[in-house]
């Protein structure tokens, strides 16, 4: 049962947990209207410390599409933060006003200090650099319909892997699928971290690869999860610049690609994926921010414990 | 070397030679109002050379911080001048507030009253994990 539990990164629910979101998910798709009222009189807290479009409006309309009410704040300076509140308190307090909270934060860890000082239900909607559990439904559920499932698939991981919150949550998510592989696209600088190579590659005998070149690995995959280089995660300017149009995909890159290859990407995307890309059918970066909607209101309901008959 | 046995205390024996210093640091003696006794590099017929702690008047030491540094030390507990418990030390699963986390961008950097827990990644390594962002830290070297 995931009523009531938080969700911090992907691991926080199980295979089977995950499948009754999906099926959820799908069947919220297929007929909104009948959820249209399943959070009648419930309440959803975002708390944005750093800003988002896609992550707080997708929260926010799941909400509001589920019937239920949202309040919040989309940057910290507005709120008690600002006064030097911690984490700890801010969440025990607005615990007393709403039923869920949905929490984005720079500092890794962030929303964990928070599902540790409260009973309500919180949702991490990325904490730095480490993980985005709620963009990796996006990605399973957008996989899942296309694929029909997670077994057997070559995935190609393009960018910045390093501090890619949304890398570091889907490898963790699909390590637990049969037959599944990963090619790692990056500059040395911008590989993933220690914990998820070892913590999670290693650990469970997950093949993977780290190339630098795109295109010569093109043929092989099934799933492209490209991803934009942060300049926020950068310390040092200079970096950034130097990497930041390291990796840009065309229409040329893809001319040797498989048929039914996916391109993924979190969004927003700078310049890693060039428009003309756009037009091309396997491109399903915008069909897979539309998932991310539908996947949130599913996950909203469960972690309420609502049903719809 | 001649050191005097003690009547009660502790003596935390077979402490791998040259990290003897590191667990006297981390146990925060308070070395003003109690005898300590620090040998290094000792013969040991088990590891060939070891250090070795005694402490006088002392016998709660904190045995999650010493499995940490050097889990096959030994720890004895004296009273009356004889050895009434013999304590084999392990690598804890979880440690609180004995790590910090280094990572500049984990929440424990900023936020007050936060504990830093780290949890056991792997044994044969010493490996620790952070809760809050998962940095790895390796503590045979540390």
């Amino acid at each position: 049962m995931l009523k009531g539990r938080s969700i911090l990164e992907p691991m926080d629910m199980t295979v089977a947990e995950l499948e009754g979101i999906f099926d959820l998910a799908d069947a919220i798709i297929d007929d909104p209207e009948k959820f249209a009222h399943a959070c009648d009189g419930k309440l959803l807290a975002t708390l944005f410390y750093e800003p988002s479009t896609r992550t707080r409006f997708s929260f926010e309309a799941a909400m509001l599409r589920l019937g239920g009410k949202v309040i919040g704040f989309s940057e910290p300076n507005s709120s008690s933060v600002a006064k030097g509140e911690s984490i700890a308190d801010t969440i025990r307090t607005i615990a007393c006003y709403a039923d869920i909270a949905v929490m984005r934060h720079p500092k890794e860890g962030a929303p964990r200090i928070a599902a540790n000082n409260t009973d309500m239900p919180v949702i991490n909607a990325g904490d730095g650099g480490h993980m985005h559990p709620t963009q990796t439904l996006t990605d399973l559920l957008t996989i899942r319909r296309r694929k029909g499932g997670f077994t057997n698939l070559k995935i190609g991981l393009c960018g910045d892997l390093k501090f890619g919150r949304t890398v570091h949550s889907l490898i963790k998510a699909m390590s637990r699928y049969e037959g599944v592989e990963f090619i790692m696209i990056s500059p040395e600088e911008l590989r993933v971290p220690e914990y998820v190579r070892k913590g999670v590659l290693e650990a469970n005998n997950i093949p993977y690869r780290e190339v630098k070149k795109m295109k010569e690995v093109m043929p092989e995959l099934d799933v492209l999860y490209m991803t934009r280089v942060q300049r926020e995660r950068f310390f040092n300017e200079e970096d950034y610049i130097r990497l930041k149009d390291r990796y840009i995909l065309d229409l040329e890159k893809i001319e040797n690609a498989k048929e039914d290859l996916m391109i993924l990407h979190p969004l927003p995307r700078v310049n890693e994926i060039a428009v003309e890309v756009d037009n091309d059918p396997r491109a399903l970066y915008f069909e897979q921010a539309k998932n991310g909607m539908f996947v949130r209101m599913a996950l909203i309901m469960k972690l309420l414990g609502i049903e719809v008959q | 070397m001649i050191v005097n046995s003690i009547e009660k205390g502790i003596v935390i024996d077979h402490i791998t030679a040259g990290t003897g210093h590191r667990i006297l640091d981390y146990l925060n003696i308070d070395t003003k109002n109690n005898t300590v006794a620090f040998i290094m590099n000792a013969y040991s017929q088990k590891h060939g050379r070891k250090d070795l702690i005694k402490i006088e008047n002392v016998t709660d030491v904190d045995l999650t911080v010493l499995g940490l540094l050097d889990p096959t030390a030994t720890v004895n507990v004296i009273e009356n001048g004889q050895i009434v418990k013999k304590i084999s030390l392990e690598l804890p699963e979880t440690v609180v507030d004995v790590i910090k986390c280094k990572n500049p961008r984990c929440v424990t950097s900023v936020e007050r009253n936060a504990h830093h827990i780290f949890h056991l990644m792997n044994a044969e390594t010493h490996e620790y994990r952070c809760e809050y962002c998962d940095d790895i830290v390796n503590m045979k070297g540390e």
